[in-house]
């Protein structure tokens, strides 16, 4: 139970304790439990059907959230991983490799966050140095090299702001990214499942079609982050959350987002299984349709999406 | 097919004596008290410790090109509040009475020392020159022109980050403005940066760190990250000349380091050998 869901976790248990409370001295209460289960019903409805962008940062965020490994074991099969970035060191923030899907291969990328603190401590929490960015082109590099589809998964709170990553060149290694991912010959589908996280995000997002899962959010910068430089106060994010305008319906709306990919109502993590086959869904359907074009057809398509992206909102 | 000359319009460069109502200025790194008549000679570089003031997108121009060839492209492009952010149009209408500039960026072509090239300068003053729409609009615009025209494109870069106000589409233009710059490297044509302070966040996580050749000004903070925010995260204080040029210089992340005095040669130089 996610912080916002508080009065709902509070009735549940209520209309538990009243149950044992009927059971054990047996008396009859079904009046007051149907009650409260209408009630719960309600905030039930009320709770998950207009959900604001400050409670998808926590969904998006949740920590049993589905993440890249889910996806990569369930969507894909024969998944071989792939080390390092040939320069430095293998950055386990992001994973990489090779795997099939239905006979296909594929290269498939993406951040990785851990279930519980120490494995996330392992990973960096998602937010990887100029190496895993590194890795990343190199491997896209590979499937380009060999005509493999690129899939990516994009989960991350952002590019880790510290010291190593700074020499060795965070900035660098993002751009690089962007500007090769640009022009690979193969198609590049990307998924946001959980948190789009500024450039630390779009390094592994460029690509010919961008899908979001509804609770994901694709920010470029934190709510947090914003409140506190632009309004000065750190707590007024859920404020900053509504500005910045972050949610898959704000993507889709601006023509970013090719599709949104349904949640069961309270986050993914309620149903799995139920998201993981909706994502590989689109992702079979978006690599039949892509694989229909030439490789001029697929470069000019992708930079175009980019090149247009503002236009229509200039003043001249 | 968008024609980029269709919006194309260039207007002479008509830059007033910058002499202003105070006549003495502040170095902010030695503290020592200059004559703003002499700093202005020196090309707004500290005579006693060689700090490298920041300078305005006009200053920089007239610093760089020949006299009276500079024509700008895209002088009238502004900004609007696309996403309806609070305060943004109030900031954006501060920012341009006090800068007298319509964006953070001012793009055009001039003649460096007879040669022709495309050229973009970022101007700090206008909200921490942080990329918006129009910022990467018309430094892909700017490329476009050098690709049609063939021409080398030079970036001076100064940037605070992203432009928040304009959320996703603000991070949106660190790869449109990338995908340019590929365009430019398949077409065989030069580009070099010249990172000026500070050049931060999505900037350098884009175009300025593309450059064939990068070139730095002596001292200018350069990073993805800013300070803050590491010195936030990792709980201690960074070392003295962290993220400064120098610094960059050694980890091999800029070319070369050049002071202002010798910058405009240094590049007219570059242009002759490509
Ligand atoms: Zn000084």
């Amino acid at each position: 139970m996610l912080p916002f869901e508080h009065e709902l976790e509070a009735l549940i248990k209520k209309i538990r304790d009243l149950e044992e409370f009927s059971i054990k001295h047996n008396i009859d209460l079904t009046n007051e439990i149907n009650l409260l289960k209408a009630k719960e019903k309600d905030i039930r409805k009320k709770l998950y059907s207009e959900i604001a962008p400050y409670e998808r940062i926590q969904l998006a965020r949740a920590i049993n959230r589905p993440n890249t490994m889910d996806y990569i074991n369930n969507i894909f099969t024969n998944f071989i991983e792939l080390h390092g970035d040939r320069l430095f060191r293998d950055d386990l923030s992001i994973v990489g490799g090779i795997a099939k899907i239905n006979e296909q291969p594929v290269t498939v990328i993406g951040h990785r966050k851990g279930r519980d603190t120490k494995d996330n401590i392992k990973y960096n929490f998602g937010m990887p140095h100029p190496e895993g960015y590194r890795k990343a082109l190199r491997l896209m590099k590979q499937a380009e090299k060999f005509k493999r589809p690129i899939v990516t998964f994009i989960d991350t709170p952002g590019a880790f702001p510290g010291i190593g990553a700074e020499e060795r060149g965070q900035g660098e290694a993002i751009a690089k990214n962007l500007m090769e991912m640009s022009v690979l010959k193969v198609p590049v589908i990307a998924i946001l499942i959980g948190e789009g996280g500024s450039g630390g995000a779009l390094a592994l997002a460029v690509s010919d079609r961008f899908i979001m899962l509804e609770n994901a959010v694709y920010s470029v910068i934190s709510a947090e982050g914003c409140a506190s430089i632009l309004f000065k106060d750190a707590s007024r994010a859920r404020e900053a959350a509504e500005a910045l305008k972050i949610t898959a319906q704000d993507m889709a709306k601006f023509g970013i987002a090719d599709e949104i990919v349904g949640e069961p109502p309270g986050g993914a993590h309620r149903d799995p299984k139920l998201v993981i086959d909706r994502v590989k869904n689109s992702i079979c359907r978006f690599l039949a349709e892509l694989k229909e074009l030439s490789v001029d057809e697929l470069l000019n398509q992708r930079f175009e999406r980019y090149r247009r992206i503002n236009a229509s909102n200039l003043t001249l | 097919m968008f024609n980029p000359f269709k919006r194309t319009q260039y207007v002479e460069l008509n830059i007033t004596d910058q002499i202003q109502d105070r006549p003495l200025e502040k170095c902010p790194r030695c503290k020592e008290i200059l004559l703003k008549k002499e700093l202005i000679q020196n090309l707004k570089v500290c005579p006693k410790c060689n700090y490298h003031f920041r300078l305005g997108a006009w200053e920089r121009i007239q610093m760089l090109v020949d006299e009276n060839s500079f024509q700008e492209l895209n002088g009238d492009l502004f900004s609007t509040n696309i996403l309806d952010f609070p305060s943004y149009q109030e900031k954006l209408n501060e920012a341009q009475i006090k800068t007298g500039l319509n964006e953070a960026v001012i793009t055009g072509k001039g003649l460096i020392m007879g040669k022709m090239a495309m050229i973009c300068v970022m101007d700090s003053n206008f909200m921490m020159a942080s990329m918006g729409t129009v910022v990467g609009e018309k430094i892909c615009q700017a490329a476009e022109i050098a690709l049609a025209e063939r021409l080398p494109l030079i970036a001076f870069t100064a940037s605070g980050g992203a432009r928040m106000q304009e959320g996703i589409f603000s991070l949106m233009q660190m790869a449109k403005t990338s995908a340019l710059i590929k365009k430019i490297d398949e077409a065989g044509l030069l580009y070099i940066t010249v990172l000026t302070d500070p050049t931060t966040g999505g900037v350098t996580a884009s175009f300025a760190s593309l450059g064939d050749i990068i070139i730095a000004e002596p001292g200018a903070l350069i990073g993805f990250a800013g300070p803050r925010v590491i010195e936030q995260t990792i709980g201690q204080k960074l070392p003295d000349g962290f993220q400064r040029s120098e610094f960059l210089l050694e980890k091999g992340f800029v070319d070369l380091i050049v002071p202002r005095n010798k910058l405009k040669e240094t590049i007219a130089e570059l242009l002759a050998m490509h």
